[in-house]
């Protein structure tokens, strides 16, 4: 004769550790830090090597100076954080205040916050823990982290936090799961086939995923790579093509980028 | 998770965690009807993922401290990574620490130095505790939560 045990769902009375509930506080908690933010962009490509970063930089630095609103950017590479090299933002200690950490803020007057501000010089990000089977924790842990740089930096008022992803799909699946709406998007490519056919798949997943698609940027047009993956990704998905960056971009390609980005919000 | 006394058909109560050191947790749960009290044992895997979830088993009592996951939980951060704001939090009333406690806090790693030291100094201050020392800092690691530290 099997025992009667009641369901999880049927057990209805007070729980102290109310584990849904501190997951719920921990979303309410990136909703609030957020309020001042008037879009959040998820800089996307779903491949490695194609130059989000560089594209996430010269557009944040193109916003702040150009009068397009302020910007922020929340380097989510944290195995590989460049932004505050690409912004000119020394690595200096971080203000902790009471709930809330101080971005970094770079001459231009962009905000921003990574992982680089906080690793020892050259050493990996390596968390404390058990080390085998280590990837059972790893991805929450960094997923953790991802919505503690959403709520507890002190990003202010902004137009704009431009989020730099790493390669892959993962990590913008965290950010829709910890917004309250999902992201708007600006992916990135460069000319090749290859790139085409991995940021056609992430910018399905976007979509999939009701991220507004802002429009691709097709960087490094003008060397090695041959190709039209701009043009082909914006046909496919009816989004614009929003700029064409070659290796050596002047001020104004940026400029023309953050009026398009400004102006499509 | 939860727990149900089957015999009563009621569900158990947390009442308390122990952090014994080694990476695992224990927690005490109890039957409000008949008395009873199991424990919850997790391997250092388990309690990595639940400290990886920035959950605390028993509930939250603290406010949570900003970056309170990383600077708990990154191995390879700066020492001088954080600059805080205020020693007390603003709140105007220092807590003394004993020479033994201090040897404690200063064995904590420098990235996470400062977080640590404003949670033990606010446990302190909120039950009325004026010196802070190893027993203190004992009970509040285990009341708060402190998993990941």
């Amino acid at each position: 004769m099997p025992l009667n045990i009641r369901t999880y769902h049927e057990l209805t009375e007070p729980d102290r550790s109310g584990l849904p509930d501190q997951i719920a506080a921990q979303r309410r908690r990136v909703a609030a830090r957020l309020e001042g933010v008037g879009r959040v962009v998820a800089v996307m490509s779903g491949k490695g090597g194609v130059g989000k970063t560089f594209v996430t930089a010269g557009l944040a630095r193109a916003l702040a100076r150009g009068g397009e609103g302020a910007a922020g950017v929340l380097d989510a590479d944290f195995n590989g954080p460049t932004i505050p090299a690409l912004l000119h933002v020394p690595v200096t200690r971080c203000m902790v205040h009471d709930d809330a950490i101080a971005p970094a803020v770079s001459p231009d007057g962009v905000r921003c916050f990574s992982m680089a501000l906080l690793l020892q010089d050259g050493r990996p990000l390596a968390f404390r823990g058990p080390e085998t089977e280590s990837h059972v924790w790893r991805e929450t842990l960094e997923a953790a982290t991802l919505r503690e740089f959403l709520a507890d930096v002190a990003w202010g008022a902004l137009d704009r936090l431009l989020v730099d992803l790493p390669p892959g799909i993962q990590r913008f699946q965290e950010l829709v799961d910890l917004l309250p709406a999902p992201p708007a998007v600006l992916t990135v490519t460069i000319p090749t086939a290859e790139s085409r056919d991995a940021v056609r798949r992430a910018t399905q997943f976007a979509r999939e995923r009701g991220a507004e698609l802002l429009g691709v940027v097709e960087n490094m047009v003008d060397g090695p790579f041959a190709g039209d993956a701009g043009e082909a990704l914006a046909r496919e998905f009816t989004i614009p093509l929003l700029a064409r960056v070659p290796f050596n971009p002047s001020p104004a390609v940026w400029d023309a980028l953050a009026h398009r980005v400004g102006s499509s919000s | 998770m939860k727990f149900l006394c089957v015999e009563c058909d009621r569900q158990m109560l947390f009442e308390e965690r122990q952090l014994p050191g080694d990476g695992t947790l224990a927690a005490a749960f109890r039957c409000p009807q008949c008395g009873r009290a199991v424990g919850l044992l997790t391997n250092p895997m388990e309690t990595q993922l639940v400290a990886s979830l920035g959950v605390k088993i028993g509930g939250t009592t603290i406010d949570p401290q900003p970056l309170e996951t990383v600077r708990g939980m990154v191995a390879t951060g700066r020492n001088d990574a954080f600059a805080e704001g205020t020693a007390d939090g603003g709140r105007g009333t220092s807590v003394a620490w004993t020479v033994e406690a201090q040897e404690r806090l200063a064995r904590v790693p420098n990235f996470v130095r400062g977080m640590v030291k404003k949670i033990y100094a606010d446990y302190a201050r909120d039950r009325g505790i004026a010196e802070i020392t190893p027993a203190v800092m004992d009970s509040a690691r285990s009341e708060l939560g402190l998993e990941g530290m």
